[in-house]
């Protein structure tokens, strides 16, 4: 039983897994009505921050920021602590786009008001033993400009630990060369709708406005555009199918080992049983239940033992920019455990047809002969 | 004295059934583990292939992408002219001012589209890398064309010759598709630098330079004097070194395999630990006999424990067979650092398949332990006895 156990979590696990990756698992209350616009092409694309005043007016649209990521390096970037995501958004819409985002309303003003103010997450202030008030320099990679920011206020973001900082667009703008074309593009636009109903018609009406203009959008809700960093490890559906078929073969033929096993051992029972009066049906019955019991129970330590993997890989995962999304998503749903959970007794029914049919056909004078 | 190996090897066969089964979900876990090790492997491999070991590559100071890095080309003249630089056979530095950005193409795999790497560069740069075409030409210098790497050619529809793509601020036209070995140049679409960073806004400046040492000694110095200069604001890295850290980007699937492989071993040590019991309760009478005629208790262990090794031994055996056409398998992994595909074969090495089988007899060595020692603790007169 312990190694159906083992199997059943395995599987239990990948299940999770497969439908975090690719079915989305669920929305966050926050990103529920979240959209993501970015250039058609590539992410890496620039847009034109004036798109923003468009999307506003699109019906149905409550908040907008833009967004740019500045990749600057803070102190030695050698050390990877000094690492983390730095975004130029507008202070003014940017908590009411990320409603989930907790901060008091005195460091949320004085982020509007100082141009040089920045915000951090509480998982980043907490590493770098940030305070507020604490001056924050970034050196710009891509983007020649080096930012002197105060830390105005830190966030806490709902069961998010990425580890992120965000300040003024204004103030790099300024902080670019007079010439630089990339003073008044953004990267991203990341939209509050209304209404969670409205999300994908949103996005619709946003690349409609921009589908003829030199800059064409792609617009998705920001659970979508998350996973789609996920195809980026490679044919992960492939592989995770590959390797659930593999596993519950293996466990057909463990389970169906052991249960031929059990039953060898107990032909002279079996023997014993038909002298007594059973039908051959009734001995098949016995052996099919008896199936289904070891891998019921099986299958219900091996989803327990699964529940807390996924939860365990869940959390390490959270930390990890990209898979945030799917971590959120990593938990052994009532769904999951149900399929699971039906796996484990169909593969306790399959696996005991053939000792099933073996005890059911041996002869009363041949079993009491068996001697094991 | 030792109990025979003849024992063991023909009450396998007797009941071939039950040790089939067993060595199947054994060979299973180990393929699953030789195929996550070959994984990594053939993404090093490529990487390797990529870099050559006497160039260097610049970035910004503290870079660590091409796609993050801005060099200036006021810094590309001062690197042209630092020393310890090769020269071509027309007497020019070798040294490649380059811009990198990525397009979105969809692929077979992947219809919404996967990110592939867009590189900007003049001749020199093609000079420096070890790449022929296949076929069509290269792009010519002021034109709005492409050449396509072999991996990319194959893995997205549209990038065929002659075709279109689009990316930057328009289309390019495909007028070659170039082979560089098994690297990741192979996985990247080239065209000309002042074209691409162009439509990348990005005139000015470039994302990289790259720079070969006339020898291993000089690449040291050079090095130095490239992140010594007070006029760049530049580090250099080594080409080997930067593409060895993108080795990294298999590590979440090499994770995930090793993940399922240990907890199918756990599963895998149960069932042979399952029939060894079952072996034990069986020969209850073979043992007393063994006893009977002298065999100590050692060599019974010893003999039980080597039937459950030689079990498992043989299914990695199996598992590694299993895992060898992986070998002609090309896959696509995204990479963090380039952010797009890089092509690799999966590469089963020797040290892959030693694992895999070190592995399975570890495996067969703890599930068979317990079995072993019920079997050498036997009392004679009960084990004779026995039904």
């Amino acid at each position: 039983m312990a190694s159906i156990a083992v199997s059943i979590c395995l599987v239990g696990l990948l299940f999770a897994l497969t439908r975090a990756l690719f079915f989305g698992g669920d929305s966050t209350p926050g990103q529920a009505k979240r959209v993501v616009v970015h250039h058609k092409v590539a992410l890496t694309q620039d847009l034109p921050v004036g798109y923003e005043r468009t999307i506003q007016e699109i019906p149905g649209v409550r908040a907008v920021t833009s967004l740019r990521w500045f990749g600057g390096t803070y102190k030695d970037p050698g050390n990877p602590k000094n690492r983390f995501a730095q975004f130029a958004i507008e202070p003014k819409t940017l908590f009411g786009v990320h409603t989930e985002y907790q901060i008091s309303q005195a460091e949320k003003d004085q982020f509007v008001a100082q141009k040089t103010a920045c915000v951090a997450s509480r998982t980043l202030a907490e590493k770098l033993g940030w305070k507020p008030g604490e001056r924050i320099t970034l050196v710009g990679g891509m983007l020649p400009a080096t930012l002197e920011l105060t830390l105005a206020g830190i966030y806490d973001p709902h069961n998010d630990t990425s580890s992120v900082l965000y300040f003024n667009r204004d103030y790099l703008r300024d902080s670019l060369p007079a010439g630089d074309p990339r003073r008044d593009m953004a990267q991203q636009f990341y939209v509050e709708a209304e209404v969670k109903d409205a999300v994908s018609d949103i996005a619709q009406r946003i690349d409609d406005a921009f589908a003829e203009s030199p800059y064409p959008t792609k617009s998705e809700p920001e659970r979508a555009f998350m996973l789609s960093f996920v195809s980026f490890l490679g044919n992960l559906k492939l592989f995770l199918s590959a390797i659930c078929g593999a596993v519950t073969f293996t466990l057909l033929l463990i389970t169906t080992n052991m249960l031929s096993m059990s039953v060898l051992e107990r032909t002279r029972e079996v023997g014993i049983l038909k002298t007594l009066g059973f039908s051959d049906s009734e001995i098949l019955g016995m052996v099919v239940a008896e199936a289904a019991v070891i891998a019921l129970l099986g299958g219900l330590v091996g989803c327990a033992l699964a529940a807390g993997l996924s939860a365990a890989l869940a959390s390490a995962m959270r930390s990890v920019p990209g898979f945030i999304s799917v971590a959120s998503g990593l938990a052994l749903s009532p769904l999951v455990a149900v399929l699971t959970l039906s796996l484990a007794i169909l593969i306790g029914f399959v696996s005991s047809i053939a000792p099933g049919v073996y005890a059911a056909r041996t002869s009363i004078a041949q079993a009491l002969q068996y001697n094991g | 004295m030792m109990v025979p190996l003849s024992y063991n090897t023909r009450n396998l066969l007797v009941r071939k059934t039950t040790t089939l089964m067993t060595a199947s979900g054994i060979a299973l876990s180990v393929a699953i583990l030789v195929a996550s090790l070959a994984l990594v492997e053939g993404l090093s491999t490529v990487f390797a292939n990529t870099a050559n070991p006497l160039q260097l590559l610049v970035l910004r100071k503290g870079g660590d992408s091409e796609l993050g890095s801005t060099v200036s080309t006021e810094d590309f003249e001062i690197l042209r002219s630092v020393s310890g630089i090769a020269n071509d056979q027309a007497g020019q530095p070798l040294a490649s001012q380059e811009l990198v950005n990525v397009a979105n193409l969809p692929s077979s795999d992947n219809p919404k589209g996967m990110n592939v790497t867009v590189r900007g560069l003049s001749p020199v740069g093609i000079e420096m890398r070890n790449v022929h075409l296949l076929a069509g030409c290269w792009f010519q210098a002021g034109k709005r064309e492409v050449v396509v790497g072999k991996a990319v050619s194959q893995r997205y529809p549209s990038a065929r010759i002659g075709n279109h793509i689009r990316f930057g601020k328009g289309d390019w036209e495909i007028t070659g598709v170039m082979d560089g070995g098994q690297s990741a140049l192979n996985s990247e679409i080239w065209g000309d630098f002042n074209q691409i960073s162009g439509d990348y806004n990005r005139q000015d400046s470039s994302s990289s330079v790259l720079l070969r040492a006339t020898d291993p000694v000089s690449l040291d110095a050079l090095k130095h004097s490239v992140e010594d200069d007070p006029r760049l604001n530049a580090s250099a890295m080594t080409e080997r070194d930067y593409y060895q850290k993108q080795t990294a980007s298999g590590a979440p699937l090499e994770f995930l395999g090793i993940l399922v492989s240990v907890i199918m071993a756990i599963g895998s040590g149960f069932a042979t630990a399952n029939i060894m019991y079952a072996a034990v309760v069986r020969r209850g009478k073979e043992i007393g006999t063994l006893k009977t005629l002298g065999f100590s208790e050692g060599s019974i262990l010893l003999s039980f424990l080597s039937e459950s090794v030689l079990l498992s031994g043989l299914a990695g055996a199996l598992g590694c067979v299993i895992a060898l056409p992986l070998n002609w398998v090309t896959t696509g992994v995204g990479s963090t650092t380039s952010f797009s595909e890089i092509a690799f074969r999966f590469h089963v090495d020797a040290a892959a398949l030693l694992a895999g089988l070190i592995f399975a007899v570890v495996l067969g060595a703890a599930g068979g332990a317990l079995p072993a020692r019920a079997a050498a603790r036997k009392e004679i007169l009960n084990a004779l006895r026995e039904a």
